[in-house]
């Protein structure tokens, strides 16, 4: 019973987190606006690995693209952090201060400024803090006004985001992309590391997609099916993400399915103990006119029962288990991921055990039901 | 009051076991004819082939050779569940040793043969109390086999023989676990059977106990040597 308690346990918890992270990606997308278009260079994914590169001069091919309402190019990389002494790595975000990229991001929960404001476009050498950076990240909370240090320039804290529950984005440090381009030495080139686009209202994000990736060949000169850029829909964001969180789960739960084989095989082997300590019961019973499938279906029953209790002792363990890991997620600042109690999880993996249960009695029971009565009664044990 | 449509009949019933490359006949040609009512005894010293026997008439067995008619049925030929089916109607086991279900209750070890016959739970309950009220333990009902002296448990073990009104009760060595005063009680009960209709079959080595008997047949190896009535 212990492997199949433990393999229900795994299972259970894998499909419970797994459901969670699902659940917190769904809804972390639908935060982010469906209407919404990402831009990146191909090959790589958010900035990292990237040799194909987006410029300034894209992101006015895509805003002028009919189907969009307005389109911004964002500057993502890596930075020092320095408060009072104390250095941390961020990510800094650099996005434009002008009026519609502020209309652009007051729509998105995810910039929401809680204490303090959004960009103004005559800022210089400001930032606004992700909830964590503010909060925790630095042993003293960084309050609004106070001063920080990125890449060995100094910025002055004028906002402070709401806390979104997004790891990602409340541990960034936003500055203007003026700043960014300045930090990083993209002046020159006017390199952005990613466009967000917002589709017009009314018009389906696939179809004004195709419309931002017809626009982008013509001015890459590109054939289709060459393309140094990816255009993604919020949509097939979160299908990517899910089909990568499937077949991560599918791994998972099938090494699980493994200590369910040896569970199975447990099963087997006591239920085989228990059929020839009970070979004289069995010749009694068949005495009293027990035919062979009534035997078989004593067994079976036996078996099932186990796989039953298995399993509710692992759905307990499973659940357990992925509420503890919520609860480190939690701690460790991802309060997005919520273990998930579905009923149909828990039925199914209650009948699962079960058939697992009945899978692994049938040879015994098989082979208990074959005993000759006669021979079954002359037995001692 | 005896009926003379024979209940049981023997047809020249030969097992032979195979022991690696010896055949060892048990029975050797036995003809038996036992006839509705009758409470009869098969003796033999051990080794004899009583036991085998027992088992062809109880139907846990079937021959190599020759015919049993159970109720004028042919019963050597049929399949596993159909004897099993037959053993669970027409027949009711008392053991040497009892037999009982060590984790079941005496009400529920009465109850068990009609479980296999489908029998709905209430009738069960029902005729189960009023069986272990005919051998004296409806006190006893909810106890187990452990917690029963000998004498008890063969007396729940008569009971569970009559659950589903069988016509032959078979009894292999019924007293031979019982000290003397207790199995006399045990053979008591079972003239009672007797005397009620039911034909008695009784495999036992012991002549006092074979005596109670209306007809003795004497088996010895593998042959039935005598078969005389009191």
């Amino acid at each position: 019973m212990i492997g199949i308690f433990i393999g229900i346990a795994a299972v259970v918890a894998l499909i419970s987190i797994g459901q969670g992270m699902q659940n917190a990606i769904n809804e972390e997308f639908s935060k982010a606006g469906a209407d919404r278009l990402t831009i990146q260079p191909a090959g790589g994914f958010a900035g990292a690995y990237v040799s194909e590169k987006l410029y300034q001069s894209d992101v006015d091919v895509v805003n002028r693209v009919k189907s969009v309402d307005f389109a911004v190019g964002v500057i993502i990389q890596t930075g020092r952090v320095k408060y009072k002494g104390e250095t941390e790595g961020a990510s800094i975000f650099g996005i434009g201060s002008d009026e519609e990229t502020r209309r652009f991001i007051e729509n998105v929960d995810f910039f929401l400024v809680e204490e303090g404001r959004q960009f103004k476009s005559i800022d210089n050498n400001v930032a606004i803090l992700g909830s964590n950076v503010a909060a925790d990240r630095f042993d003293r909370e960084i309050l609004l006004g106070e001063k920080i240090t990125v890449e060995n320039k100094e910025f002055k804290v004028i906002g402070i985001q709401k806390k979104s529950g997004s790891p990602m984005h409340d541990n960034m440090v936003r500055i203007t992309i003026e700043s960014a381009q300045e930090l990083f030495d993209l002046e020159k080139t006017e390199e952005v590391s990613m466009i967000f686009a917002k589709v017009k209202p009314g018009i389906n994000p696939s179809v004004a997609a195709e419309d931002v990736r017809k626009a982008l060949r013509k001015d890459h000169n590109v054939k289709e099916g060459q393309e140094d850029f990816v255009v993604v829909t919020a949509e097939q964001m979160i299908e990517g993400f899910n089909n990568i969180l499937l077949v991560v789960q599918v791994v998972l739960v099938g090494i699980a399915a493994i200590s369910l084989i040896v569970g199975g095989i447990g099963i087997t082997n006591t239920m085989y103990t228990s059929v020839v300590e009970r070979t004289r019961e069995i010749g009694i019973m068949k005495s009293v006119g027990a035919k062979n499938g009534d035997i078989i279906s004593i067994f079976l029953m036996e078996s099932a029962m186990l796989g039953f209790f298995g399993g509710i002792l692992g759905i307990v363990i499973g659940l357990s288990v992925s509420k503890a890991v919520e609860i480190m997620a939690v701690s460790a600042g991802v309060n997005v991921l919520k273990a998930y109690f579905g009923f149909e999880l828990v039925a199914g993996a209650l009948i699962f055990s079960m058939v697992v249960g009945t899978i692994s009695g049938a040879l015994p029971a098989k082979s208990a039901a074959r005993m000759n009565p006669v021979d079954a009664l002359r037995s001692v044990m | 009051m005896k009926k003379e449509k024979p209940i049981i009949e023997l047809n020249d019933v030969k097992k032979i076991y195979r022991m690696g490359e010896v055949d060892v006949p048990a029975l050797n040609g036995v003809s038996l004819k036992i006839k509705q009512g009758e409470f009869i005894a098969i003796m033999g010293p051990s080794g004899s082939g009583k036991s085998t026997l027992m088992n062809m008439v109880g139907c846990l067995d079937v021959p190599t050779e020759g015919k049993i008619f159970l109720d004028g049925k042919d019963i050597s030929k049929m399949s596993e569940s159909g004897l099993a089916q037959i053993r669970g109607k027409k027949i009711g086991f008392v053991f040497q040793k009892f037999n009982l279900l060590s984790t079941l209750t005496a009400l529920e070890n009465v109850t068990m043969p009609m479980m296999f016959q489908n029998v709905d739970e209430n009738v069960r309950r029902k005729k189960g109390v009023e069986l272990l009220n005919l051998v004296g333990l409806e006190k006893r009902s909810s106890h187990k086999p452990s917690e029963l002296s000998g004498g008890q448990q063969q007396r729940v073990a008569i009971a569970r023989s009559l659950a589903n009104d069988p016509e032959v009760i078979l009894a292999d060595e019924p007293t031979g676990n019982l000290d003397t005063k207790t199995g006399r009680d045990i053979m008591v009960m079972l003239k009672k059977l007797h005397n009620d209709g039911k034909t008695i079959i009784m495999v036992t080595h012991d002549p006092d106990v074979g005596k109670h008997a209306k007809r003795i047949v004497l088996i010895k190896d593998g042959m039935v040597v005598s078969n005389h009535k009191e």
